[in-house]
């Protein structure tokens, strides 16, 4: 056999935990070459990380247990070896990036000292470290570097941050880069950027990379090869292109399916109906800054309107602003003709049984301690005319059964539930109070593909039988695609263009959605590599 | 950070006037000074003249105006029962309790932040199970009880060490032994928990895939994080201790401000009470200072 940069072999491992022994990974192979992006793609639970901790030594023993294979680099078993070994191949070697580039740098040292220690921690002479650290930060395109170099994380942005760690991994020039979902937590434009900015490094250094993914557009823009993990098995491999396209595993079927960004999009509602909710001129100042720009939209009775944006431009705070969560600094918000801006608290109260709100995290936005019916009928306990106690029971096992659980989860608390669930729960409580109008921020943004779909799924469900309208507050577009009537861009706290659902993503006439559009990534290999070549022939002809 | 500052003072100054007031009426309800301060025998007349001479036969209000007045002028009135102004041996007490404090406090801060550093690497380990010991011990000791055990034992018995006083290094070692006992069972249990979630977090799982060795990671990565919370509990017992240890300070007959405290409030020599009491106030009002400041050292994410 040919060998390969680095090679995973029969890797098993297992976690002792409270509740039992958990299989994290059975049995998985792969092997990457020099010069090569292999993705490792699967969802939350599904082992793809747990490789990539092995071969950094980021298992911790106990729980964790390796109780079978090798994982060989040059020549070597890296299991079998000393940890001051492993220290050794750590960072200058086999570099690793991760998501969330906030918390994976640490908050209290200057980035320029956190990089330096790379090189410092494999032997350079501070000061040469120190100028290798400048020269670092202007290739990841970091701009003024030179003064940014003693500031600290949280003074940079998400996308600077992952350039930084990108800057840092790849300090001391190693043979493999380790990108665990580095772009999960980044919004598109800066997603492409970082990528691009992955690829190019690939290039000139020649290093292999491992790419661990839940993203098949991420797959499809930066990988050649491709292994599918489902509940720590390998299910798939193949090149990127045969896995889209010619997917053999009824798993690896069911994810691309269940992308979101390729179904057809719904028709605008008949116009001509009074709108439930009407915003006029919407301004939120926090002190001199401006959060909310005099946003005007409105809502129909059974309509969703998406609002779109990257992180900052406003749309969370508009939302919140609706709810009195925030006071709004002018403008209007007119919910069957009552200002919901002005309206006086006691009015209010009535008033918050109609417009309710779904969170982004159901793990942090549900009580964990209290039982799933006690988070449901507290509804029917802050607003005792909706509901003779007696009849609690009942309303909270139909709720539950229409949203698609069972009546017997009633008694069960959140952590009991996967995420998808809790968000199922989250969504019986928003609708136990017989809303009107419900908010959905971010409200699968958390979720895996396939259950993401399901909540989508359940949502439409839901407005087609009791025509409830959704104001849904996202970033992901393909999924606003698939779901939406209408569409609201926001940037900066501005409104910049919206429309019916197809418009926006067939004719966007605002430069700015364009470039949004443009910066999403297709699941298909081939458009991608199609794009990538545009890209390529728009920057040699701007040049 | 100037305006941080001032609002501190302000909000320092208020609480300040109100434990004046509340000092200044709750210590004459312990009774009349001359009743204490002239024998038993003394006539009406000599009473009188020593009421009159300490301004204690006027109304309770007008001496606590005058009392009040002369505090602005920073005249803290004369002592009773010492032939002296009442600031002078609360200055002298305090030098002798901050030492105290001082000392005691950065053992403690040595000692439970090495321990309980290492305890936190390794949850279940040998030091975790030391530390586990100690903090139990720490929470659960009565500090008079092991006061008295030791004179018992140490001096009585042994001979080893001096029953009470200042004297030498042999002196200091009993109450401060006893003093360390509860912070550092204390503030080892807050410096533990606080670096087992630094050690899990994100930051530190970085610089394990840089390659960083051990003891960077705890001592440099982990453990600056860690400190925030830890420098809140130390701040409250260096606070405890100057607030007076008064019991290991009586048991020892060591001459802090504590003693000196309790020997007033039995004479009901007030203005020594108040003295006192405003110097330990302005203490911990300088300590707490001293403490919001390390927070915005340690964490560059605060500002002021």
């Amino acid at each position: 056999m040919a060998d390969h940069l680095i090679e995973v072999r029969n890797l098993s491992v297992d976690f002792h935990t409270a509740q039992g022994t958990v299989h994290a990974v059975r049995n998985v192979s792969w092997h990457l070459d020099k010069g090569e992006t292999l993705a490792i793609l699967g969802e939350s639970g599904s082992g793809k990380s747990v490789s990539a901790s092995a071969i950094m030594n980021l298992i911790d023993m106990p729980p964790g247990e390796i109780t079978s294979g090798k994982v060989l680099f040059d020549g070597r078993d890296l299991l079998e070896m000393s940890s001051s070994e492993r220290r050794k191949i750590n960072g200058s070697r086999i570099a690793m990036i991760f998501q969330d580039p906030l918390s994976h740098l640490n908050p209290v040292y200057t980035v320029g000292w956190q990089i330096a220690e790379i090189m410092t921690a494999h032997g350079m002479p501070a000061e040469k470290a120190r100028t290798r650290t400048l020269e670092l930060m202007k290739r990841v395109k970091i701009p003024d570097a030179e003064n940014k170099i003693d500031s600290y994380p949280h003074q940079f942005s998400g996308g600077q941050r992952q350039r930084l760690m990108i800057a840092m991994a790849l300090a001391l020039k190693p043979d493999i880069l380790i990108a665990d979902e580095p772009t999960t937590a980044l919004d598109v434009t800066v997603q492409a950027q970082v990528l691009s900015l992955l690829e190019e490094l690939q290039e000139e250094t020649g290093m292999g990379m491992l790419l661990i993914t839940h993203d098949l557009g991420v797959v499809a823009e930066a990988a050649d090869r491709v292994v599918v993990m489902n509940s720590g098995e390998i299910v798939e491999t193949g090149t990127a292109n045969e896995v889209y396209h010619t997917p053999k595993h009824p798993y690896t079927k069911k994810l691309i399916s269940a992308v979101p960004g390729t179904g057809k999009m719904t028709d605008p509602l008949a116009t001509g109906i009074e709108p439930i909710l009407q915003i006029n001129g919407l301004t939120k100042h926090f002190g001199g800054f401006v959060a909310v720009d005099d946003a005007s939209l409105t809502v129909l009775p059974g309509e969703t309107v998406a609002i779109v944006g990257e992180s900052g431009s406003g749309k969370s705070t508009l939302a919140k602003t609706l709810l009195r969560l925030e006071d709004a600094s002018s403008g209007s918000a007119l919910y069957l003709g009552r200002d919901l801006v002005t309206m006086p608290s006691d009015e209010l109260f009535a008033l918050r049984r109609d417009i309710q709100m779904v969170f982004q995290d159901p793990t942090q936005s549900l009580n964990p301690r209290m039982s799933v019916f006690q988070i449901i009928s507290e509804a029917f306990e802050i607003h005792p005319d909706i509901l003779p106690k007696p009849q609690w029971k009942n309303r909270v096992r139909e709720l539950l059964e229409l949203v698609g659980l069972e009546a017997s989860h009633m008694h069960r608390h959140p952590h009991q539930f996967s995420g998808g669930q809790r968000q199922r729960i989250a969504i019986a409580r928003a609708l136990a109070m017989e809303p009107k109008l419900i908010i959905c921020d971010e409200a699968v943004s958390a979720l895996d593909v396939s259950i993401q779909a399901q909540v989508i799924d359940l949502l439409v469900k839901l407005q087609e039988e009791l025509d409830v309208s959704y104001l849904f507050i996202a970033h992901d577009l393909p999924l606003v695609r698939d779901f939406a009537h209408r569409v609201v861009v926001m940037q900066g706290g501005k409104i910049v263009e919206q429309g019916p659902v197809a418009q926006i993503f067939d004719d966007p006439q605002e430069d700015y959605t364009k470039g949004l559009m443009a910066a999403g990534l297709s699941p298909d290999p081939e458009i991608q590599a199609d794009r990538r070549r545009a890209r390529a022939e728009l920057l040699e002809t701007t040049i | 950070m100037k305006k941080f500052l001032w609002k501190r003072a302000v909000a320092s100054a208020i609480s300040l006037i109100c434990l004046i007031i509340l000092v200044f009426f709750l210590s004459r309800l312990t009774g009349d000074p001359t009743d204490l301060f002239l024998p038993e025998t003394a006539t009406q007349e000599a009473r009188d003249n020593y009421r009159r001479v300490h301004g204690l036969d006027q109304p309770l209000v007008s001496q606590f105006f005058r009392y009040v007045t002369d505090l602005v002028q920073l005249n803290f009135g004369e002592s009773v029962r010492r032939a002296e102004p009442a600031i002078d041996p609360v200055l002298r007490g305090f030098a002798w309790t901050l030492q105290l404090a001082t000392v005691t406090m950065a053992l403690v801060t040595l000692a439970a932040i090495t321990l309980g550093s290492l305890a936190a690497f390794h949850v279940g380990g040998f030091f975790d199970r030391v530390a586990t010991f100690f903090s139990l011990m720490g929470a659960s000791a009565p500090d008079f009880w092991i006061a008295i055990i030791a004179i018992v034992v140490f001096s009585v018995g042994l001979g080893w060490l001096p029953t009470s006083g200042t004297g030498s290094v042999w002196h200091w070692i009993m109450p401060v032994a006893v003093l360390f006992i509860r912070p550092f069972g204390l503030i080892l249990q807050v410096v533990r928990g606080s670096m087992i979630t630094a050690l899990n977090s994100a930051y530190v799982k970085t610089a394990r895939a840089k390659g960083v060795e051990n003891r960077p990671i705890i001592f440099v990565h982990a453990l600056r994080n860690a400190l925030l919370p830890v420098i809140t509990v130390i701040g409250d017992q260096t606070a405890a201790i100057l607030n007076g240890a008064v019991i290991v300070e009586t048991i020892f007959g060591f001459p802090g401000v504590g003693k000196l405290m309790i020997d007033s409030i039995l004479q009901r020599d007030f203005n020594v009470i108040l003295a006192a009491i405003m110097v330990t106030a302005f203490a911990i009002f300088i300590l707490n200072i001293m403490i919001d400041l390390l927070y915005a050292v340690l964490d560059p994410r605060i500002r002021y």
